[in-house]
């Protein structure tokens, strides 16, 4: 038995069910709201959700069962002082230590929690760093999304921010660095490219099996950093598109990668009207289109950042996506075949497998 | 003492309640005393600067107002949502 936690535009979808087949929806929480992101605590078994509503804001929930009760927590909530207000929650992460989970938030804010997500504070490092006054937002707001704890140390940490790159602590949020050289903002003039700090990062994960490994899906290409964030080569080369949102790493492979392109900026659907995933197992260096399973007529997707799950590694990694149509496809063997989990769900923000 | 009422989802945060008397020589201050007395109602009306949500509307006897406004012993106080701001 899988499942799923599936956000939405109209809720939060609880399913379960068997890999290859059509999953059950068993609960729907929040009805009428927006869920940004739902995810599972493996150490604890407690789960969380990103809560938006349009008249009320947003909010951090957890529970211990996904189809029961709900619990409100503390915050994330800006500090008296700071004029700052949370418009979105992005993204909830355990972190490296009992207790310690962060949370990624518009305006681009790291919360830190360290009683288990029931209460969180600001990291005011990241949020006083002096080029603040200077960011810039990307379509979707000023948003950190993608958080990259360091296995085992919790005092390692980077994040991803659109539109102001990666960020990188290494005593545990107190001082921040950015770290950007190699990626190509080729949505700006090109004297800009190599001075410019709006880099536009839509999603980033670590390859915990070799922690100074990272892999970004930018806004125009997929990069790979192999000394922490530091600097990034393109990898993007092979896959019929640099554009996408999501991305997904086996993370038993630190070679590996799973990417969902979309046509471009201009037109954010998959492309000639067909979903492919394309799967990187040499870091980069080649990509294979794995779409056994997956429409290829007339199918017009869009795949969000955070819409993109998985579980497990090697031969048993299961990975789920869904997109705004509201269809939620899965593959039971790391990419190799893929079925439909779900259709006719509201547009899909976030995919995780609890 | 204001009456202030309240309508789902408010009203469940408040125990189920559609209408508390609490006191406050103001609007926020009014807001602050609901929000002391239920505390699952905090950042739903008042965001983390003490603001009146943007797709929030406070009414007093009818009228729309906002946080600073002056409150005498039985007015009511509506908290409503905006018809802004929710998803189609």
């Amino acid at each position: 038995m899988t499942e799923l936690l599936v956000g939405t535009k109209k809720g939060l979808f609880v399913l379960r069910g068997e890999p290859g087949g059509a999953f059950d929806v068993v609960h729907r929480a929040f009805p009428g709201t927006v869920v940004e992101f739902a995810t599972f605590d493996q150490r604890t078994g407690r789960y969380f959700a990103s809560v938006t509503s349009g008249f009320f804001g947003p909010r951090v929930m957890y529970a211990e069962d996904p189809t029961g009760e709900w619990e409100q927590a503390k915050g994330p909530a800006f500090p008296e002082g700071t004029g700052a207000e949370v418009e979105r929650i992005w993204v909830v992460m355990p972190g490296e230590a009992d207790g310690l989970l962060y949370a990624g938030v518009d305006p681009a804010a790291l919360f830190v929690s360290t009683d288990g997500g029931e209460t969180w504070e600001l990291n005011e490092g990241l949020w006083n760093v002096p080029t603040r006054p200077e960011w810039q937002p990307g379509l979707g707001g000023l948003a950190l999304h993608s958080i990259c704890p360091w296995p085992a140390d919790p005092d390692r940490l980077a994040v991803g921010i659109s539109a102001v790159g990666v960020w990188v602590t290494e005593d545990g949020g107190k001082t921040w660095r950015t770290g950007y050289t190699g990626l190509v903002p080729r949505y700006l003039p090109e004297d800009q490219w190599e001075t410019s700090q709006d880099l536009c990062v839509h999603n980033m994960h670590r390859a915990p099996a070799r922690p100074d490994r990272l892999f970004m899906q930018f806004h125009g290409g997929v990069y790979r950093s192999d000394d922490a964030g530091a600097t990034w080569n393109d990898v993007a080369a092979g896959l019929p598109s640099g554009f996408g949102f999501p991305l997904a790493i086996d993370p038993g492979d630190p070679d590996s990668a799973y990417v969902i392109p979309l046509t471009a900026d201009r037109d954010r659907v998959t492309r000639e009207g067909g979903v492919r995933v394309f799967e990187t197992r040499d870091a980069g260096a080649t990509w294979s289109a794995r779409n056994e399973g997956l429409p290829q007529e007339d199918a017009y997707l869009t795949i969000l950042r955070q819409a993109f799950g998985s579980k497990g590694e090697g031969d048993r990694l299961q990975l789920y996506f869904g997109a705004t149509s509201g269809e939620v496809f899965g593959s039971a063997d790391a990419g190799r075949t893929w079925f439909r989990a779900a259709e006719r769900l509201a547009p899909v923000t976030s995919v995780r497998v609890a | 003492m204001a009456i202030v009422a309240l309508r789902a989802p408010l009203k469940d945060l408040a125990g189920g309640r559609s209408e508390v008397k609490v006191d406050g020589a103001s609007v926020i201050d009014v807001l602050r005393a609901l929000e002391a007395e239920h505390p699952r109602i905090v950042g739903w009306i008042l965001d983390e600067q003490g603001r009146i949500r943007r797709h929030v509307n406070v009414f007093v006897n009818g009228e729309l107002t906002r946080e600073d406004a002056p409150l005498s012993a039985d007015d009511r106080v509506q908290v409503l949502h905006s018809i802004t701001g929710g998803t189609a």
